[in-house]
């Protein structure tokens, strides 16, 4: 990357990997649970992070200097929640069927412990561009799960990805269905994402025996 | 030198290979191991994980009987064929070797697959960890056919078995580390997934959905069903079934969960071998009496209408519960699961009571999930070790107490 220096590179390549924020570090588990039922809400709120994060990395790292270290928290807060509404406004002028299935999960985008703690354990102590790079990558990595759950789930919940139907139709019995298959509807439900992020994990420390905890 | 020990010396032989574990695995199901412990002090008990998980496999078998004769039975039946049999249970009407048949042919290939994927994913990750494979499968695999509809696709027993061993037993260490009973979590996963093929009044009639389709593809047939007693109870209907009917198991249900003689027996047995605990049978026992009078009580003092739709369930006599549905199966063979239930003596019977409390509430409060004696044994099997915690907890501080006062 001639672009980034190696270690600006590291920024937005760590978080994809082996400094993943759902499957390493554990933040922002309920989102991945909530709203992966479907391909599409997944990708969306990838994107609602990705702009959040990245945007807030910024103006958090910008000010850094100014924010008085016992209110932090709220500035913080208040920052988030800014931009939170300016991507709920953008979805509900613009996609309102899906911020409608998204419903809640936009606004609690302010809760989303990644965020809050990339604010605290990065923008806080680096210049505006390195914060942006943290915040992309983060999101990325973020983002990267979600769309594996949500593929999985939607596939082997609904059969259909992105609200195609991949698999033939469950009602007039084409494709994999006329051997009798069906859908697994358990998929759809929560728990199921809990154990798909699970497999996700268990996958990524076989491979790397280094992120295994004792 | 016979068979076991030619067998025997091409294991020593190759001690290295990969393959390995799998060889054993036969070869210790097949014939006991010639090895003996070499060194320090030597306790010699007859009765080996292998002896346990067979002795309650013997259990299951009047139940696995049982069970292909009465699908047999209630597909007859259903479809119009036979009369309903006058002597119930010890009529020869019943057990006829054409009910035993299309049971048969409907329950052994659902055994096979049982089996036959479970243990292939253990010898699988036995190899991959390469340890010696556990013979935990052992009764999981028979659990599973006899706690799931008639009517279940093979595929999708496949499916959940490969789901309930992986994610209910080996991501946790394999057998003897798991939380959660490997037979439940398949037949929980089933449930959730695909409830289509778990309740309603089509699959526990061998038959039923299959006359279903052709009716659907523009058939002239009458279309059949056989609902369960929970079923109907929910739905607040009445059903046609008496009490000895119950008891005997003449009744639709899944595989090997509707004969309450069976099982008692079955029960005894367990009792008297020692493998089974009394304790938790006889709690839960006791735990869902408890609940089932509280509900008698609550229609009886009149705080609930006759139109609420608990009112059937709330009204149903409070010892029917013991037999119907899957409360006496899941009580015997799955609540005394003793590597999921409480292991001390006290935590027994808590655990054992509210596995019964708890299914009954289930059960009467939760329509949509007619059989709450699945939930409440996984939901008691997260708790045993809470349980347990407590129990020895309060020991030590009762003997810390009486140290005291001896010092003092």
């Amino acid at each position: 990357m001639g672009l980034l220096s190696k270690k600006d590179a590291a920024l937005i390549k760590d978080p994809l990997a082996d400094n993943n924020p759902i499957t390493i570090q554990v933040l922002g588990i309920c989102s991945a649970l909530a709203i992966t039922a479907e391909l599409e809400a997944s990708i969306v709120m990838s994107i609602s992070v990705l702009f959040v994060l990245g945007v807030g990395n910024v103006v958090i790292s910008l000010m850094r200097n100014i924010i008085p270290s016992k209110i932090r928290i709220i500035v913080q807060l208040i920052v988030v929640a800014t931009l939170v509404i300016i991507v709920d406004l953008v979805l509900k002028a613009f996609a309102y069927e899906l911020s409608k299935t998204l419903s809640v999960f936009v606004g609690l985008i302010i809760t989303n412990c990644i965020i809050m703690g990339r604010f605290e354990a990065f923008a806080l102590g680096n210049g505006p561009w390195r914060s942006f790079l943290d915040g992309i990558g983060n999101a990325l990595g973020y983002a990267v799960i979600l769309i594996i759950v949500g593929f999985f789930r939607e596939l082997l919940g609904s059969g259909t990805l992105l609200g195609i139907p991949v698999l033939g139709d469950p009602i007039e019995k084409t494709g994999l269905y006329a051997f009798g298959y069906e859908n697994n509807g358990f998929m759809l439900l929560s728990p199921m994402a809990l154990i798909v992020v699970g497999i996700i994990i268990w996958v990524q420390r076989t491979r790397n025996k280094d992120l295994v905890e004792d | 030198m016979g068979l076991k020990s030619n067998l025997h010396n091409f294991r020593e032989k190759n001690k290295d290979k990969k393959w390995l574990p799998a060889f054993s695995a036969i070869h210790t199901f097949l014939f006991l191991p010639n090895e003996t412990t070499h060194n320090g002090t030597h306790i010699k008990a007859a009765d080996d994980l292998k002896r346990t998980m067979n002795t309650v496999i013997l259990a299951m078998i009047p139940c696995l009987l049982f069970g292909m004769y009465n699908a047999g039975y209630q597909h007859h039946l259903a479809f119009g064929e036979i009369q309903q049999a006058t002597g119930g249970f010890f009529s020869s009407e019943f057990w006829t070797l054409d009910n035993f048949m299309v049971g048969f042919w409907k329950v052994i290939p659902l055994v096979i697959v049982s089996y036959g994927v479970g243990l292939a994913i253990e010898i699988f990750f036995a190899m991959k960890n390469k340890h010696e494979v556990e013979e935990g499968y052992l009764v999981t695999g028979m659990l599973v056919p006899l706690i799931v509809p008639i009517d279940t696709p093979l595929w999708m027993l496949a499916v959940a078995v490969a789901f309930g061993v992986v994610i209910g037993k080996e991501v946790f260490g394999g057998t003897g580390m798991n939380i959660l009973n490997p037979a439940l979590t398949i037949r929980a996963f089933l449930f959730f997934a695909y409830p289509t093929w778990m309740s309603g009044d089509k699959v526990w009639v061998q038959g039923a959905v299959e006359r279903d389709q052709m009716i659907a593809a523009g058939e002239n047939l009458d279309a059949v069903s056989g609902e369960t007693i929970l079923g109907s109870l929910a739905q607040g209907k009445d059903f046609v079934y008496d009490v000895w009917d119950m008891f005997y198991g003449l009744i639709p249900g899944s595989v090997g969960e509707t004969s309450v003689l069976l099982i008692l027996l079955a029960g005894l047995f367990l009792i008297f071998t020692k493998i089974g605990s009394w304790r938790i049978m006889l709690s839960s026992v006791i735990g869902a009496l408890v609940m089932g009078l509280i509900f008698n009580g609550v229609v009886s003092s009149g705080w609930i209408s006759e139109s609420s739709k608990f009112y059937s369930l709330m009204n149903t006599e409070f010892w029917h519960h013991l037999l119907i549905g899957g409360f006496a199966f899941g009580t015997v063979f799955m609540a005394t699961d003793p590597v999921t239930a409480s292991q001390t003596n006290k935590g027994k019977w808590i655990y054992g009571f509210l596995v019964g409390f708890i299914s009954i509430m289930i059960r009467v409060f939760n329509p949509a999930y007619p059989e709450g004696v699945m939930l409440a044994i996984l939901l008691m099997n997260v708790f045993a070790p809470t349980i347990d915690h407590y129990v020895v907890q309060g020991n030590v501080k009762k003997r810390m107490k009486r140290l005291k006062v001896k010092t003092a």
